[in-house]
């Protein structure tokens, strides 16, 4: 007989060692899924998770895409990993990431073709500033109204996404191409341009934010008072009420910044790796940062690791569509695989399988 | 001398690192009420553990009407007619009495004959029950019956019960006791286990006194002190809190005419509220639980606001201040519920002390935390209150209740504070550590701190009030002093429980 007993305290043990677990249980169930699509599932995981950067062919190409693509999830994790610790359920940072980007994106094509130093930055500060506008929406309605923040925030993305889509074919349009939807290329506007800080490496502004972002979490959590209220709050709201937090404030700065981060993740997209405003420019960064903030452990150094791995598949997906030809959303799959299975295991931090004799009844 | 029902032999059970219990003998007699006392962690949990055949004994024996007997399961003690109420109920609220009962039996009978069945037994024993109600709805009381009704279905030879009247009113208490009484007298023994000293001298007829998992004596309740038995429990003269008289001082908090709606759905909202709070005073307010005590505390703590002008603290008007303004002003307060609210359970003893101490204890600078000198404070209170706990970086939940009460009382008191406000501030916590919280509230007041405590538990207001009021549907009776209150008349003030009454006298 298999028996669940709760532990006197969470196991410290499972806690790390799970999203190892989980990243090994993927890799095997992940690897049936490509041998029930008919394709050779050594060869397709090792595309996915050593290739990119392993292999002398793509390793190139690949290592600095690793920082590109691991930049804006982990961005956007830290953010909402503060909201999560706080029981504050951000999911629409896809949508903060979308207008973010159209903030960003409209300071440069206002200044074009002006050169300036000064538009870069003014860029950042718009990017963020969208981002946070968005996550607004649902902050304010859950204070007033005393709204869900989750389907606030998720139904806000696909207004979000219609909202881009009217830009790529209207205002935002590129008007020397009248023909092609989407905006002006920001690569080719200096002033604008979000380029690699050290050539090939990968390495753009955005990446240094998001380690920026992640050092202040990080002393944030551990040293500042707001990141005790924020832990109070979500492990014992009465207690944090008791402590002087107040719940509404809370809830406005956690959107708050979960919401500038993913608009910074947007606006260092749109200016570098994306470039232009154009309808799929949305790549589902927003909803992947969840699985990297679970990963991680909601701990800032934790969100790196998974950030990192979750580029990867993102990466080694690629390579796998071309070079095997499996189907692209078999990395959707995969990634959300690898909440399921990271969620399945948590159950063993909390509790204790004891297997017992069955005899006894 | 009775005849014999159960003798237990030189029980001895050891955990890691801990003796629980050490050569236990003793026996109960057939329909005898015998109580169990002790201190948190003297053991008596893991004796009562090896009656019920949740634990096994590592070593002695134990002997149920002459044969010898070690039940491996709960199912095989009930079986021999041994039955037991927990402290913590196991019902489901979704479900109503009959189908919990029969949840709990081995062979439940069809629902409508069980529901007679429980309907019989409730009013033989005095214990009105509506098998048809949903357990939800019932008060703590009243699910207690579900659970005692549950065992006496089973016609116990052996009723165990495990600190039965820590929900209760003093009415329910004492309609709890004319039904044990009666399973007394129909030779249905009783194992009470208890550190409520007067209700074991009313009711028992016989004690066993544990102290550090040993059995230290028994002996018949009635013929000892009160003090005596307290003294036998914790091992040392106990010093009842000194209390010189003294002139009232200046008013410190005062509340007036304020009528508050409760932020909890089934809350009891306060009514017309006045009263004053004086420099040296402890003010005792009274009540069964449920009448506006956890409202009171709120809107003292600054957890609900309240009118500005309504509320007012050394003159200035605090009704609109947070807790933290509050705090800096001066008023603490300690609320009820010592886990989720006093405290974060998951959080260590340290980072617990920074929950209330932070600004008054300047533990936070430009919103950064101080955690060198968190930590020195939390051990500070370790230190002066007698905290048992390995360190500050434990986590608040491994505490046992009665040191994580003395860790929350503490702390406030640490904070000097100008005004103390306490919600059952010893409730559920053992006698030496009651007695050391009580001493503390009153070196509080001696040093001109106002005091207000809101307990439950009378005998406590008594011995430490100087005057008293009592709360009853949200509203406050008018502040009496204490001295030459009768407990009679207090409960006159409470405005008592009449309800539950004449069920008793239609089943005697």
């Amino acid at each position: 007989m298999i028996r669940l007993e709760k532990r006197k305290e969470p196991s410290k043990f499972w806690r790390i060692a799970n999203p190892f677990l989980a990243v090994l249980l993927t890799m095997i169930a992940g690897g049936m899924m490509f041998a029930a699509l008919g394709k050779d599932p050594v060869a397709a995981i090792r595309l996915i998770f050593f290739d990119p950067i392993f292999s002398e062919t793509f390793a190139s190409y690949s290592r600095p895409q690793l920082l590109i693509k691991s930049a804006p999830l982990i961005l956007i994790a830290v953010g909402l990993a503060i909201g999560f610790k706080a029981n504050i359920w951000n999911i629409g940072a896809e949508g903060q990431y979308i207008i973010g980007a159209l903030f960003g994106a409209g300071v440069a094509l206002a200044f074009f073709p002006a050169p300036g130093w000064h538009i870069f930055p003014l860029m950042v500060i718009a990017g963020a500033f969208g981002g946070f506008l968005w996550a607004m929406i649902p902050a304010i309605l859950k204070t007033r109204f005393n709204t869900n923040e989750i389907l606030v925030s998720l139904l806000l993305v696909y207004v979000a996404e219609r909202i881009l889509a009217a830009m790529a074919l209207g205002l935002m349009r590129n008007p020397d191409q009248p023909g092609f939807p989407g905006s002006r290329d920001l690569r080719r506007y200096e002033a604008a341009y979000n380029a690699e800080i050290f050539a090939g490496t990968g390495i753009h502004w955005g990446v240094v934010a998001a380690m920026i972002a992640v050092i202040f979490a990080y002393v944030m959590m551990t040293r500042h008072m707001l990141g005790y209220h924020v832990q109070l709050a979500g492990q014992a709201p009465r207690a944090a009420r008791f402590g002087g937090v107040s719940p509404a404030r809370l809830v406005v700065i956690c959107l708050g910044i979960s919401g500038a981060l993913a608009g910074l993740a947007g606006m260092f997209e749109v200016s570098g790796p994306g470039g232009q405003v154009r309808i799929e420019f949305a790549s589902g960064y927003g909803f992947t940062a969840i699985i990297v903030a679970f990963l991680g452990r909601l701990n800032p150094f934790g969100i790196v690791l998974a950030g990192l791995l979750l580029g990867l598949t993102y990466i080694g997906g690629e390579l796998s569509q071309m070079m095997l030809q499996i189907p692209g959303a078999a990395i959707q799959v995969f990634q959300g695989m690898l909440l399921f299975f990271l969620l399945a295991l948590d159950f063993q931090t909390n509790y204790r399988i004891r297997l017992t004799k069955g005899a006894r009844a | 001398m009775r005849q014999p029902l159960l003798r237990l032999e030189g029980l001895t059970k050891a955990y890691p690192g801990v003796l629980a219990n050490d050569d236990i003998s003793f026996q109960i007699g057939t329909g005898q009420i015998h109580a169990l006392l002790g201190e948190n962690g003297a053991g008596k949990s893991t004796l009562v553990k090896m009656i019920f055949g949740l634990v096994a004994p590592d070593k002695g024996q134990m002997i149920l009407r002459d044969q010898p007997y070690a039940p491996a399961q709960p199912s095989e003690a009930r079986q021999n007619g041994v039955a037991m109420v927990f402290q913590h109920f196991s019902l489901f609220d979704a479900l109503d009495v009959a189908e919990n009962v029969a949840l709990g039996m081995e062979n439940p009978p069809p629902l409508r004959d069980l529901a007679k069945r429980i309907r019989d037994v409730s009013e033989e024993y005095g214990l009105p029950l509506d098998p048809g109600r949903l357990v939800g709805e019932l008060s703590a009381g009243e699910r207690q019956r579900v659970e005692i009704v549950r065992c006496l279905l089973q016609d116990p030879k052996l009723l165990i019960m495990d600190e039965p009247t820590s929900v209760l009113t003093p009415q329910e208490v004492e309609i709890l006791f004319r039904t044990l009484r009666q399973l007394s007298a129909e030779g249905t023994a009783i194992l009470y286990i208890s550190h409520k000293l007067e209700e074991i001298r009313a009711l028992c007829d016989e004690a066993t006194i544990l102290r550090g998992g040993r059995k230290v004596a028994t002996c018949d309740p009635s013929e000892k002190s009160a003090r005596d038995l307290a003294e036998l429990m914790v091992g040392q003269v106990l010093t009842p809190p000194e209390r010189p008289a003294k002139p009232k001082g200046e008013v410190l908090l005062s509340v007036e005419n304020l009528s508050l709606k409760s932020n909890n759905p089934f809350g009891t909202s306060l009514k017309e509220i006045s009263f004053q709070l004086h420099a040296g005073e402890v003010l005792g307010i009274a009540g069964v639980a449920g009448n506006g005590q956890d409202e009171l505390l709120l809107m003292l703590s600054g957890e609900i606001p309240s009118p500005a002008a309504q509320v007012t603290l050394k003159g200035q008007p605090i009704g609109q201040l947070g807790p933290n303004a509050r705090r800096v002003r001066g008023l603490v307060t300690a609320p009820e519920e010592r886990l989720g609210h006093a405290a974060a359970p998951d959080m260590s003893l340290t980072a617990n002390a920074l929950l209330s101490g932070a600004k008054r204890k300047t533990l936070v600078q430009n919103g950064f935390i101080d955690w060198k000198k968190t930590e020195a404070f939390a051990q500070s209170v370790i230190r002066k209150f007698d905290v048992r706990t390995p360190g500050s970086h434990v986590l608040a939940r491994a505490l046992s209740g009665g040191n994580l009460q003395k860790f929350v009382i503490g702390r406030e008191i640490e904070l000097a504070p100008d005004v103390i406000v306490v919600n059952q501030p010893t409730w559920g916590v053992d006698a030496s550590a009651a007695s050391f919280i009580r001493q503390a509230l009153l070196d509080l007041a001696n040093a001109g701190a106002g005091v207000l405590v809101i307990s439950q538990d009378l005998d406590e207001l008594i011995e430490i009030a100087d005057s008293f009021a009592a709360l009853n549907e949200g509203r406050l009776t008018a502040v009496r002093p204490a001295k030459g209150l009768t407990v009679e008349a207090i409960g006159l003030m409470m405005g008592g429980a009449g309800d539950m009454q004449p069920a008793h006298e239609a089943a005697e």
